[in-house]
């Protein structure tokens, strides 16, 4: 049975976790609202980088020189992944659902005789990861100490990506990271980056028929060899959003839990607290009055 | 008078979106006017202003420091690597861009491939536009 002062010290230090929790709370839904307007607002740019990457794609994809980017290599033997996750925790099961995603896709990867390569986004992923799959690591990037993510940032990655692509060191690449559909719900996705899966309407014939008169300056191949990588940077650049709000999300909704759990805790304890008094006064009581029968 | 849809986007959000009568925009090859009915087109862009005219006049000036733009007979898109309005141009910020992107192309060597020398000059010049178009506003 707890002494009195030390339900008196756990109701206290409860009661401490349930502020925090719920100051976390109040901050992780101020900054869930402002990386889900910056996610929205990427949006419109990439819808629009896809139709021009459709039309242009379906122009040169079939040219024996067509650039790498965009078709690969032609093999499919080394795999690159890009695990994108957050930098910090206490947000529920966010950053293990991405990581056990890619864990379970390195080991079907390499359980069909294929080299894999991971390419860290975020600490927490990485942490997780390098446990079992030190060996893989080609590099990390982490966000930490950031307040905003910007294109630049997202550009930085694709470069290495690229540079990657150009030593021959992976021969598909693919992102892993959270797609944010809701503030409660966050989905673990793969996506391909190399070679750029071409969008379906680009072998439609009636998609194909208005684009063929299309006049390109410089020729396709040229703007194409620029609009690629700006392609890749857009695809992760989407993707480190979406993370961010998701996080957020995720955070969100951890810390209201945990607020709510720590609530149940308080009463518990509480109830706990006042039968102990409770039953102190009583023994007092039953001490004074055997004591003033006896004389 | 006849009009088009123009639209506007950087990575970072939506510019623009609305009909206009024309467009100048910033073609890698020389500036290039879009008026409606224009024959489809695709092209890169340098660093440069666009200028968009509405009921015969010119109503919004804007830098972009190169993208792609994407033409047809009813609307025409331009993706921009960045873009602000002439307005809310500084020029203070310019200059410090120019030098950056000076002292970056300085610090290519004779080993870098051709490309990233040529990305570099580009980055200059399309500074340098803002540059000017900061100084002319």
């Amino acid at each position: 049975m707890p002494s009195l002062k030390d339900l008196r010290g756990r109701i206290n230090s409860v009661k401490s976790t349930r502020k925090i929790t719920q100051a976390m709370k109040m901050v992780a839904a101020a900054k869930l609202r402002r990386a889900q307007a910056q996610a929205e607002a990427a949006r419109p740019y990439a819808e629009r980088m896809e139709r021009m990457l459709a039309s242009l794609g379906a122009a040169v994809a079939s040219s024996p020189d067509a650039p790498r980017m965009l078709v690969g290599t032609g093999e499919d033997r080394a795999h690159l992944l890009v695990v994108v996750t957050a930098d910090r925790g206490l947000a529920g099961p966010f950053n293990t659902n991405v990581s056990r995603m890619a864990r379970l896709v390195i080991r079907r990867l390499e359980s069909e005789g294929k080299t894999v390569r991971i390419l860290s986004v975020g600490r927490k992923g990485a942490a997780y990861l390098r446990r079992e799959f030190a060996s893989r690591f080609v590099g990390e990037i982490s966000f930490m100490g950031k307040k905003r993510i910007e294109f630049a940032d997202a550009e930085e990655i694709a470069q290495r990506v690229v540079a990657l692509l150009e030593d021959g060191a992976f021969d598909v690449c693919t992102l892993i990271y959270n797609r944010f559909r809701s503030v409660i719900s966050q989905i673990p996705t793969e996506q391909r980056l190399i070679p750029a899966p071409i969008p379906e309407t680009a072998g439609q014939p009636a998609a194909a028929g208005p684009q063929a008169l299309y006049e390109y300056e410089p020729a396709e191949e040229e703007i194409l060899s620029t609009l690629l990588p700006r392609n890749l940077a857009i695809q992760i650049y989407r993707a480190l959003l979406e993370n961010n709000a998701g996080f957020y999300g995720s955070q969100m909704t951890a810390m209201d839990n945990a607020t709510r759990n720590a609530g149940e805790m308080i009463n518990k304890l509480t109830l706990n607290y006042n039968r102990t008094r409770q039953a102190n006064i009583t023994k007092e009581l039953i001490e004074i009055i055997s004591g003033a029968e006896a004389v | 008078m006849a009009t088009f849809l123009l639209e506007l986007v950087s990575p970072e959000r939506l510019l623009l979106s609305r009909q206009v009568e024309m467009a100048v925009i910033p073609a890698a090859d020389g500036e290039m006017g879009v008026l409606p009915g224009h024959a489809p087109m695709m092209v890169a862009l340098r660093g440069g202003v666009i200028r968009v005219r509405e009921n015969g006049a010119e109503t919004e000036r804007l830098f972009v420091a190169g993208g792609f733009a994407e033409v047809t007979e009813t609307r025409c898109t331009v993706l921009a690597d960045e873009a602000t309005p002439l307005a809310s141009l500084s020029r203070a910020e310019a200059e410090r861009r120019v030098r950056e992107a000076e002292e970056a192309y300085a610090a290519i060597t004779a080993e870098d491939p051709p490309e990233k020398r040529e990305a570099a000059m580009n980055r200059v010049l399309s500074m340098r536009a803002m540059r000017d178009a900061a100084e002319a506003a």
